[in-house]
């Protein structure tokens, strides 16, 4: 181990002494005070970014033994993934507070998520990545039922953290196979292994496994019955959470396990995940179409979207991975967008939850309409929003692997999504007016709500051109 | 090569984003806007709308004063790299602007009929006004783009773009009336702006993955070069099908047409309006800039095919609209007929059918958007569309009369009016190609001239027998003026259409160029068939 292993996971390491202070800080002082520390967590994000720029060597750098790599990818991962952190956490701390659970353990628990989810995207080592996995998920299910109090959360978590486990088995079960048939964890030297034997039965398997647990993760079809109920049992800043840094984390993941460790044997695993993107986009896209709960209905997008940001992966060329790259870059501003929008639909009485709340809205407050109906439209892919550039990239990846049936299935999916999308714009515009909502949810969400809409109407100037460049060399760095 | 003008000043991008200055006007208006003035705000925003389309209009007319109709190639044109290309700026995909023969009346009609929608919802919006006239403008920006979009990834933008604020403007401003579908209870505008929104969106995103398939062979989507590329015979086929598939949705041909008469009935005047006069323009201008010249194997490939679906388009929607007891549903089948004389007229190759296609989609925007403003007339004041309801109206509204009649006969082709010179042309196109199809098109022409004075009659004539219409009233100025000024162009593009045509000249020459070969192949192939089955009856491929 020397110096250099260290500040490769400086932004681990940092963040991980920030979080412990913090507990002992959050423990000696008298009360409850989330959004102090919220915000000391934010900072903390943002300084391990820089820190991680800084330290980050030019070329990639291969850490603790191969275990980790230090690259353009996970840098641009971790910097997605700090970014949406930051974000939803910084939304939490009113709902909390009205919800009387705003206890400072939660932005700690964003951190150690955050640390995980920084492992999962420089991993490079089956083991490294079962660390990096379950150190992001055991956080992620104590925020699940972080509403302790109330019936849906508990379940949620519970739901969350059983099958959350199953994955993880069939993970590491996975895992198991592919060291017994290669003699290696790391993901380079499992790379030549295959390249060379002619034999991989077993080890096929061993990689149905991982993929089905890495699936799971990413809450692809059919591994995607959990989310939605934990995203509607969560705490709505949990779910925003949830919606957007956790996926992107395990999607860099995937990513990079499919792109170093098995790039050899495209022919085995393309097909299955062929399946698996087809198979979400059909389950995100007709599923949705009876949901009247938003958070539901987000779950089912949700899932959707995986699907196409997963037919990027399939593709298995260095296009395909800056498609996904660049999906989820826009999925993640969209997303967040659109949980601002649903955090600020609050009613004296409680939050309102349904889509049948929405009635009406452009009469009663039409700036919060607008945002509704930019952000939905953009989740629908209509150009000239920024949701359509992500369809854009992933489609001329599967177009270029000539994977025309799926794209096709992408098109035919993407227009059965649009109707609820649309159902929910025409709720907004077309309905008789519902009882106005609070207004003041602090500016934190505002300024999501506001940042987001702008993005996604302005991002064909701004945001696609420089996503996409940086998309690209982001997904060099692993080829 | 094709030859590629630029200007000093980005003019069509001025242009394009003019009218959204407006919606910046209204924005500020409404932001400061108190609660007890709601109506000064209303009638603000409808002030600002229309003098930002009268503006935009204006500039349109100052280009076309600098546009050389003589020249070939493209003009205005403006280029900057936008992403995917190299260093060096080559390839990929650019914000590329510039119009040519084909464009540049499309463009003019567009900031034409703008200020007439704005006009003709002054009485009739009174709900969210503000809101209806910001999303007229966002459109009239979109449009433009499509018109003058060189890159296909930017014109894709605008195209699919066009479909939110079309949404909305019908499913917000859009008539009652409802109706129970799977059990549910929903309102028909609702109905018809879903039908609308996904029918043209599950065309376009076949386009798009075409286009997708074209960036990657040829490693830009700069239209220019596009249209000199050669691709594959084979490959052309499914681009052909993959853009045809957009475009007659958007057209929109039989038989996918039927999203098109309940978007119609149910959008306002001026949503219908246009809807008619520029919306379905954009079907047969993709065809005519990117199908046609593109991919002209497949397109001589797939004639025979265009033709049926075309003839079937012109005689069973006309057949249709006589059984229609709507008005708007009536011009509306009508224009579906109307269309099929452009999508016949494409596909001849000669030249007479392209021009007379190109000319047919221009005065088709002038007559059926008038006759929309038409039955937004009597609607105004009886609320109904029903052609049962009327009856008689001649003896209370003479200059309603004379109008209406005026643009029946343009939408019957009567010799004079512009209608005709479209259908005459695009019929002696056909008729060098396929003698069939040319006389079944004629037929057409008889069926659309029984609908139109059926409608006529029995709406304007005979005595007045419901109690309500004693008292209706002619129109005012503002209606005169929207129709004086629509019947005016109808009658100078009848009497004298040989400048409009000379516009469209130099660029259908190079469509027409492209065509040749294939044509030549096509024509080989049919004389070789000839020679080696003499004994066989010869004419019987027609």
């Amino acid at each position: 181990m020397s110096q250099l292993d260290l500040l490769a996971l400086a932004p681990e390491l940092f963040l991980a002494i920030v979080a412990m202070i913090l507990l002992i800080v959050g423990v000696y002082l008298k009360n409850d005070r989330m959004k102090e520390i919220s915000v000391v967590a934010a900072l903390a994000m943002v300084a391990a970014f820089i820190i991680g720029l800084t330290t980050g060597a030019d070329e990639p750098f291969m850490a603790f033994g191969d275990a980790f790599a230090d690259d353009a990818f996970g840098e641009l991962g971790r910097g997605l993934i700090y970014g949406a952190a930051i974000v939803s956490l910084l939304m939490a701390s009113r709902f909390m507070d009205r919800e009387k659970i705003g206890r400072f353990e939660y932005p700690i628990l964003v951190l150690l998520a955050a640390i995980g989810m920084g492992l999962m995207v420089t991993a490079h080592d089956l083991i490294s990545l079962y660390m990096g996995i379950e150190l992001q998920s055991l956080a992620l299910y104590i925020m699940a039922a972080f509403n302790r109090d109330s019936r849906r959360s508990t379940e949620a978590g519970l739901k969350y953290f059983v099958l959350g486990a199953l994955s993880s088995g069939l993970l590491l079960y996975g895992s198991s196979l592919i060291y017994g048939f290669t003699g290696s964890t790391e993901f380079s030297e499992i790379a030549r292994v295959v390249g060379e034997s002619d034999n991989i039965v077993g080890l096929s398997f061993g990689l149905v496994f991982l993929i089905a647990g890495l699936a799971f993760k990413v809450s692809a079809a059919p591994f995607h019955m959990w989310t939605p109920d934990v995203y509607e049992g969560a705490p709505t800043p949990v779910t925003a959470f949830f919606a957007a840094a956790p996926k992107i984390a395990a999607m860099f993941l995937f990513v990079r396990v499919m792109m170093e460790a098995f790039p050899t044997i495209l022919d085995q695993w393309q097909p299955v995940l062929w399946l698996i993107a087809a198979l979400s986009m059909i389950v995100g896209s007709i599923s949705a179409l009876m949901q009247t709960n938003i958070k539901r209905l987000m779950a089912y997008s949700s899932i959707g979207h995986m699907g196409y940001a997963l037919i990027g992966l399939t593709a298995g060329t260095a296009e395909g991975v800056q498609g996904v790259i660049a999906y989820m870059g826009i999925y993640m501003i969209m997303t967040l967008g659109t949980f601002a929008c649903i955090l600020s639909m609050r009613r004296p009485e409680g939050m309102a939850e349904n889509i049948e709340d929405l009635s009406g809205l452009m009469r009663t407050q039409p700036w919060l309409a607008i945002a509704f109906t930019a952000l939905f439209f953009s989740l629908a892919g209509i150009p000239p929003l920024l949701g359509f550039w992500g369809k854009f990239a992933v489609f001329m990846a599967a177009v270029e692997a000539e994977l025309y049936i799926l794209a096709v299935i992408g098109v035919i999916t993407s227009v059965i999504a649009t109707f609820y999308y649309l159902s929910v714009i025409k709720t907004i515009w077309f309905s008789d007016p519902a009882p106005s909502f609070v207004k003041e949810q602090g500016p934190s969400v505002a300024l999501t709500v506001s940042g987001g809409t702008l993005l996604v109407l302005v991002g064909i100037l701004v945001v696609w051109a420089p996503l996409y460049k940086l998309a690209e060399s982001a997904a060099l760095s692993l080829f | 090569m094709i030859e590629q003008a630029t200007h000093e000043l980005p003019l069509l991008t001025i242009l394009t984003f003019l009218p959204l200055s407006g919606v910046v006007f209204i924005l500020l208006r409404q932001m400061n806007a108190r609660a007890d003035e709601q109506e000064g705000a209303d009638r603000a925003a409808k002030w600002v709308a229309l003098l930002a389309t009268l503006f935009t209009f204006g500039c349109s007319i100052l280009i076309y004063f600098q546009y050389d109709q003589t020249a070939s190639g493209f003009q205005f044109v403006e280029e900057m790299a936008w992403f995917g290309g190299d260093e060096a700026g080559e390839g990929g995909i650019k914000y590329k602007m510039g119009v040519d023969g084909i464009s540049i009346l499309f463009v003019l009609l567009t900031t034409f009929i703008m200020p007439i929608c704005i006009l003709a919802s002054w009485e009739s919006i009174k709900t969210r006004v503000a809101e209806y006239m910001i999303a007229f403008l966002v459109l009239e920006t979109l449009i433009i783009g499509v018109f003058c979009a060189l890159d296909l990834v930017l014109f894709y933008v605008f195209f699919e773009g066009s479909l939110i604020p079309m949404f909305l403007i019908i499913g917000v401003w859009g008539s009652k009336g409802e109706r129970v579908l799977f059990g549910y209870t929903i309102p028909n505008r609702v109905y018809a702006a879903f039908k609308f929104f996904l029918y043209t969106l599950l065309g376009s995103l076949f386009l798009l993955i075409a286009l997708l398939y074209m960036y990657l062979e040829v490693g830009t989507t700069d239209v220019v070069t596009l249209l000199q590329h050669d691709f594959a015979a084979n490959v052309q086929t499914w681009l052909w099908l993959a853009f045809f598939a957009s475009f007659a949705v958007k057209m929109p041909m039989w038989p996918v047409h039927t999203w098109l008469p309940d978007a119609h009935v149910q959008a306002p005047t001026a949503g219908s309006v246009l809807l008619a006069a520029i919306l379905l323009k954009m079907g047969g201008y993709g065809l005519a800039r990117f199908s046609l010249p593109m991919f002209p194997d497949a397109s001589v490939m797939f004639t025979p095919f265009v033709f049926t679906l075309s003839v079937i388009a012109i005689i069973y929607t006309s057949l249709v609209a006589f059984a229609q007891e709507d008005m708007k549903k009536l011009i509306a089948y009508s224009s579906v007929a109307h269309m099929g004389f452009v999508t016949m007229g494409l596909f001849t190759g000669t030249p007479q059918g392209l021009e007379g296609a190109m000319f047919q989609m221009l005065s088709h925007g002038f007559i059926s958007g008038a006759l929309f403003l038409c039955v937004g007339v009597v609607y105004d004041r009886m609320h109904t569309r029903e052609i049962a309801a009327y009856g008689g109206l001649v003896q209370r509204m003479k200059w309603f009369a004379f109008f209406f009649l005026l643009f029946t006969m343009g939408n019957v082709g009567l010799p004079g009016l512009s209608g005709f010179v479209g259908e005459i042309l695009t019929m002696v196109g056909a008729f060098q190609i396929n003698t069939w199809v040319a006389a079944l098109a004629a037929l057409g022409m008889i069926l659309s001239a029984g609908y139109g004075l059926r409608l006529y009659r029995e709406v304007m004539f005979g005595t007045i027998v419901h109690d309500n219409l004693k008292d209706i009233s002619d129109m005012n100025r503002r209606e005169m003026g929207m129709l004086t000024i629509l019947a005016v162009m109808t009658l100078y593009l009848g009497v004298n259409p040989s400048p409009t045509l000379a516009v469209f000249r130099p660029a259908t020459d190079y469509v027409l160029t492209r065509f040749e070969q294939p044509m030549e192949m096509a024509g080989k192939d049919m004389v070789t068939v000839q020679t080696e089955g003499e004994t066989a009856h010869q004419g019987e491929e027609h």
